[in-house]
Order: structure tokens, then C-alpha cells, then sequence
């Protein structure tokens, strides 16, 4: 049977491959998202110190590793049985909302605007952020600038861009200084500039996406995240909802307690990447999506000024929650602009410049669960120390696990809208990694791979005579 | 814009078995990218669409161990096509977190993840995806390694002074500048 295969897919936050199966007529049979490589934290973590885990956890992911970061740390908080001090929870919800400002300007502007700025149908030598800084300096420069924001505050609360120190067992390792404070509130409105124009732009371009919007990833599923009881934007305290397509609650309330009855994990036999599944209606059934898209279908109101402007428009594209995965990207904007402004109140608040930021304990329990929206959705540490503290087993569930249903049943319906038969074309290959990159997966978070197979794919009939090759 | 008269070096930059943070302090050069551009081309990257390790690559910067078969016939292919290879950062300089899991089986490892850690279909993958190595290596266990970049991840700063030293014809110096473990 015929098969496409690209190898590695690009401007993805890691490497995997796509297969795409044709029957003897030259239809999409079948199409499959692969992951190709594992580094087994869940193991190499076992007998080292619980307190290690937020450093060595960190390492999962060199993109957003302030989530790994945080959401150990909470694991480790609920080891040591401590409420953090107050000061603390308010520095290391800034630490997230960086992260996901300076994670999402990664995927919008590095990865995904060449194809919206160059085309899905581009030079693919052109098609890259090099070919943006080439013909659109402006957006480039923006692009830079508004990741740069996200990673100056990381640096200058964590010390350190990529893989802070800073957050804790029991909050953050020393307070926050006032100049520090005067520093990023000067950068906010550029920041805040730059999104708004983003988002402006993006939305005069999505009637230029029609075809993309109806096939990416555009079905009806469950989503996951985080709910309070303000029914607001959250990505650091609360607990776990799902939601049907139609926003009725099917599952609320669900804490670190209980995580593992609503999540099942199934392994595959050509993936390092598991699928996550909700539990109650099993695999078959199960497909859940979370990030962006998920929360804000999830919540109510952004509880931001700007961002709710922008969410109500967004609700607008229909009637219930919106499904089309192409609207993740916009999704991202908006979730930008939520976390600059959310970034501006905490700033504002006295509370932060506070002295007492960490609570000080030795175990009180043998297990811990941490839970965090990160830049991609629901992100979960689970540990078990034995009596000395060392970690006995880690269980940890990641975002791109809970999409990873959603990715290949998003590949599939791509590619029977793109791929035809017996003609292939680079343009419609790379919508089918487009899909993917959609998502925004975090494979390094994952697992994360690299192919060595170059892209060269042979379209065969039957009777195996070349019908079409394609190199690139 | 570019100008066809001034050739451009041919600079990869590669993404082993490592966490991408050594490419995105790569991307903290920011606005120094700009920059770059008019002097480097960027002919094969985790941040461009070619597909296949091209021929005559002046410098390739590597990220990551050397943890797969995958990966050990990517670093043979790299030093084959690149005249400066650099380990970019602790994974690729002494095999730092990904070689954590040595100490452990691989069939160990394997099966906490895929088998212990699984509500269903317990089953370790072995189609399509390449097969690990049971010891993870730096790359200079594997080929020459012409300059190191330790660090996790090296500085923004760092990544662009070897460059830019490089593309003066110099062999950077970067004995003052950065430690282990920074």
C-alpha cells in the first residue's frame, strides 16, 4: 500500500513523523502522527530527593520549562503539606503568565507565521522565520520583541531565561525588589501593543484560511482544564473540568486526588508519545483537546479588561465552543494579551514586594500531586517518596499526551482534504504538518525525537510504477 | 534583503536527545538575529522546512545526546557535511540529563513509562519509532567535536560570540567566558 511519510516534521517544538496511507485509488486511508524519542524522566528520578525535582524536572522542556518548574514544585508543596505564603503564590503566578506569553509568541511568530505571512503554498527555503525577517521586518521584529518580554521577566525574577531557578518547595527562594517590579512595568504597554496588533491582523487574515478552518482538527470533543469557582481565566489554582463540545459540564471538580480516575493513558505501538483518554468513556470515546482553545471554551470570562473584549468576539465564531483546531493560533493571541494584563494588576498589588516567600517543612506526606495550565494545557506532576524522601515513583502527565488523540485524528481529516491520489504537492504536505503545528506540540516535553530520513515520498499504484516523487 | 554577491555561510543548527532550552537561548539573541541574517544562511534547523541534512555546512551547532539509533546516524551524517561541528550545551558536551537513565536498564526504563505508568494496551513501542541506545553518549564519543559550548543552556551571549568569531574566521576563545554547570 502506497505511503507518504514526512519525516521529521518542522517547526514543531521537537521532531516526529507523519505516515499517510493511500488505497489502490490513490484515497487517504489512514494518516499517523509519530514520536521517536523518549528520555524516561519518570525513571531517572527515582531515588533522588524530592526537593531536586523542580530543577531536574525543569530539564523536561528547554520552552516552557517554568511550567515543569512550578508544577513540581506545587508536587513538592503537597509533600511537605504547606499552604505557601501569599506573596509567593502571587510571584509564581507571574512566572507562569511569562511563560505562557513568551511560549505563545514562540509558536505564533516563530513557527506558525511564516505560513500564514508567506503561505501554506511558499518556497519551503523561504518559508521560515528567516524568509519573515526578509519580507515582513516588522512583524519579525515584533515577534522577537514580544518573546523577549515574556523572557526578560523570567530572567528577572528566576535569574535565568531558559531553566530559572527561583520557584521552590514552598514558594520562591527570596522576595522580589521593587525596581525589578519598575523595570518590566515600563515594557508592559509596548507588550501589550504588539498583541493587539497581532490579533487585529490575524483576524483580517482568517477569511483567507477558510479551507484550513473547515479540516484542521474541526470536530466535536471533550476539552480540559482549569476551573474556579469565578468561573474565570485560570492557569494556576483551581481544579480540573471537562467539557463537551457543547459546554456541559461532564466532569467537575477534580483534584490531584483523583486525577487517575477521570485520565487513562494507553500506550502505542509506533509512537513514544502515549494517548490520554477521559477514563469514563474509554479510548474509543475518550478524545479530549486541551490548551487555548480548551480554556477558553472552559471559562466564563477572561476577568481581564482587553482580553474579554477580544474573548467575546472570539465566541462569536460559533455557536458553542469553538472546534476548528486553526483557531488555536488565535486562541494564543488572546491568551497573550490575558497574561500581560493579568501580569500589570499582580504587579500593582503591594502584597508582591512582601518578605516572607517560603514556607519552610519536611515531608508530612508520602505523595504529591502539582497541577498547572501550562503554555499547552493541563500539566500534571505526581510523586511518592519513600521515608528518607526519596522518590520512590513519578507519574507525570503532559499536554501534548492529552492532545495526542486529537493531533492524529486532526492529521487524518487533513489529510483526506489535501492529500489527492496521484498528484502531491509541497503546499498540501505542509498543511498536513500545519495541523500539527496547530497544536503547538511540545514533544521535547513529551519525549522528543529527530528523523533521519529525508523527506522523499513515492507515490506507487498498484502495481507499484512510480505515479509522483516528491524531495525536499 | 539579500544580496546574492556575498555568499552567506551555511550555517545548521541540530536538536539530538535534549529539551530544546540550547536552541531557545539560541532565539535570545533576538534582535541580533536580525543581524545574523544578513551574514548566515540557515540551511537546515529545527526553525526551517528543509527535510534532509544538506551537503557543505560551515557551521553545524548541535543540541543534545546521542540517545537513538536515529540519532547516531544523524551526528555520522552532521560531521560528514560540516566543517565546524559545535556540541551546543551540557547534553551534547558530557550526555547530561538524557544520560541520567543510564544508570537503569533500558528495559527499565521502558517499562515504567510504557507499561507500569499505562491504564491500557501496556505494550512498549517498537514500529516505526527508532530504537534507543542502552547507553546515552556526547557527541564527541561518537565523532570529532571541534568546539564546546557547555552550559544549561550556554548564554545567549556565548552562542553569539562563537558565531560571530566563526564568521571572522577565528576560532572563538571562550576559555574566560563560561564554566560547567553556569
Amino acid at each position: 500500500m502506497p505511503t507518504i511519510t514526512i519525516d521529521p516534521v518542522t517547526r514543531i517544538e521537537g521532531h516526529a513523523r507523519i505516515t499517510v496511507q493511500l488505497d489502490e485509488q490513490g484515497e487517504v486511508q489512514d494518516a499517523r502522527f509519530h514520536v521517536t524519542q523518549v528520555r524516561g524522566f519518570e525513571k531517572l528520578c527515582q531515588g533522588r530527593p524530592f526537593t531536586e525535582m523542580p530543577a531536574l524536572m525543569a530539564r523536561i522542556c528547554g520552552i516552557c520549562p517554568t511550567s515543569h518548574l512550578l508544577a513540581s514544585s506545587k508536587a513538592c508543596d503537597d509533600i511537605m503539606a504547606v499552604r505557601i505564603p501569599e506573596t509567593a503564590e502571587k510571584l509564581r503566578r507571574i512566572m507562569n503568565l511569562a511563560q505562557i506569553i513568551q511560549s505563545h509568541a514562540l509558536s505564533f511568530f516563530y513557527l506558525s507565521s511564516p505560513d500564514f505571512l508567506l503561505g501554506m503554498d511558499a518556497d519551503p527555503e523561504e518559508r521560515n522565520i528567516m524568509g519573515v525577517v526578509r519580507k515582513y521586518p516588522q512583524m519579525a521584529r515584533d515577534g522577537i520583541k514580544l518573546r523577549q518580554f515574556g523572557q526578560r521577566v523570567l530572567e528577572t525574577l528566576g535569574g535565568k531565561r531558559v531553566h530559572p531557578g527561583w520557584i521552590v518547595p514552598g514558594g520562591v527562594s527570596h522576595p522580589f525588589l521593587a525596581e525589578q517590579r519598575d523595570q518590566i512595568l515600563g515594557e508592559i504597554p509596548e507588550a501589550i501593543r504588539i498583541t493587539r496588533n497581532a490579533l487585529h491582523w490575524f483576524k483580517g487574515q482568517i477569511e483567507f484560511f477558510r479551507a484550513e478552518v473547515r479540516s484542521f482538527a474541526n470536530f466535536p470533543s471533550l476539552f480540559l482544564a482549569m476551573a474556579n469557582d469565578a468561573q474565570e481565566f485560570s492557569a494556576y489554582n483551581g481544579w480540573l473540568r471537562f467539557i463537551d463540545a457543547n459546554l456541559n459540564i461532564v466532569a467537575d471538580h477534580i483534584t490531584g486526588a483523583d486525577y487517575m480516575n477521570y485520565i487513562g493513558e494507553s500506550a502505542n505501538d509506533d509512537s513514544y508519545l502515549k494517548s490520554t483518554y477521559f477514563k469514563p468513556y474509554g479510548l474509543a470515546n475518550g478524545m479530549y483537546r486541551v490548551g487555548p482553545l480548551a480554556r477558553l471554551n472552559m471559562c466564563k470570562s477572561a476577568g481581564t479588561l482587553q482580553a474579554d473584549e477580544e474573548l467575546a468576539e472570539f465566541r462569536e465564531l460559533e455557536r458553542h465552543s469553538v472546534l476548528s483546531s486553526f483557531y488555536y493560533h488565535y486562541a494564543r493571541l488572546i491568551e497573550i494579551l490575558f497574561s500581560i494584563e493579568r501580569m500589570d494588576t499582580l504587579l500593582h498589588d503591594p502584597e508582591i514586594l512582601g518578605k516572607n516567600v517560603r514556607a519552610h517543612a519536611a515531608p508530612n506526606r508520602f505523595e504529591g500531586v502539582g497541577i498547572l495550565e501550562a503554555p499547552r494545557g493541563t500539566l500534571i506532576h505526581h510523586y511518592h517518596i519513600d521515608q528518607n524522601g526519596l522518590i520512590e515513583t513519578a507519574n507525570l502527565v503532559i499536554a501534548t499526551g492529552h492532545n495526542n488523540l486529537a493531533i492524529n485524528h486532526g492529521v487524518l481529516q487533513v489529510a483526506r482534504q489535501f492529500v489527492k491520489g496521484n498528484t502531491l504537492e509541497q503546499g498540501m504536505l505542509n498543511r498536513v504538518e500545519a495541523v500539527v503545528r496547530a497544536f503547538d506540540p511540545c514533544l521535547s516535553c513529551s519525549t522528543h525525537a529527530i528523523g533521519t530520513m529525508p523527506l522523499d515520498i513515492q507515490l506507487l499504484s498498484a502495481d507499484g510504477a512510480v505515479l509522483d516523487r516528491l524531495r525536499r | 534583503m539579500t544580496n546574492a554577491n556575498v555568499a552567506k555561510a551555511r550555517v545548521a543548527t541540530v536538536w539530538l536527545d535534549g529539551c530544546s532550552g540550547c536552541h531557545m537561548s539560541l532565539l535570545d539573541m533576538d534582535e541580533r538575529l536580525i543581524l545574523l541574517e544578513e551574514k548566515i544562511e540557515l540551511v537546515y534547523s529545527p526553525l526551517v522546512d528543509a527535510k534532509q541534512f544538506p551537503e557543505n555546512v560551515d557551521v553545524a551547532l548541535v543540541e543534545g545526546s546521542v540517545s537513538s539509533e536515529d540519532d547516531l546516524h544523524k551526528i555520522r551524517l552532521i560531521r560528514a557535511n560540516s566543517k565546524v561541528l559545535i556540541a551546543l550545551g551540557d547534553c551534547s558536551v558530557t550526555g547530561n540529563i538524557p544520560s541520567m537513565r543510564t544508570v537503569f536498564p533500558l528495559a527499565k526504563v521502558l517499562e515504567r513509562v510504557y507499561e507500569e505508568n499505562t491504564t491500557i494496551n501496556k505494550q512498549v513501542p517498537t514500529k516505526i519509532v527508532p530504537k534507543l541506545l542502552e547507553r546515552v553518549m556526547p557527541l564527541h564519543e561518537v565523532v570529532n567535536v571541534d568546539l564546546y559550548l557547555p552550559g544549561c543552556p550556554p548564554s545567549a551571549q556565548d552562542i553569539f560570540f562563537a558565531i560571530s568569531e566563526l564568521l571572522e574566521g577565528r576560532m572563538p576563545d571562550l576559555s574566560t567566558t563560561m564554566r560547567f554547570g553556569a
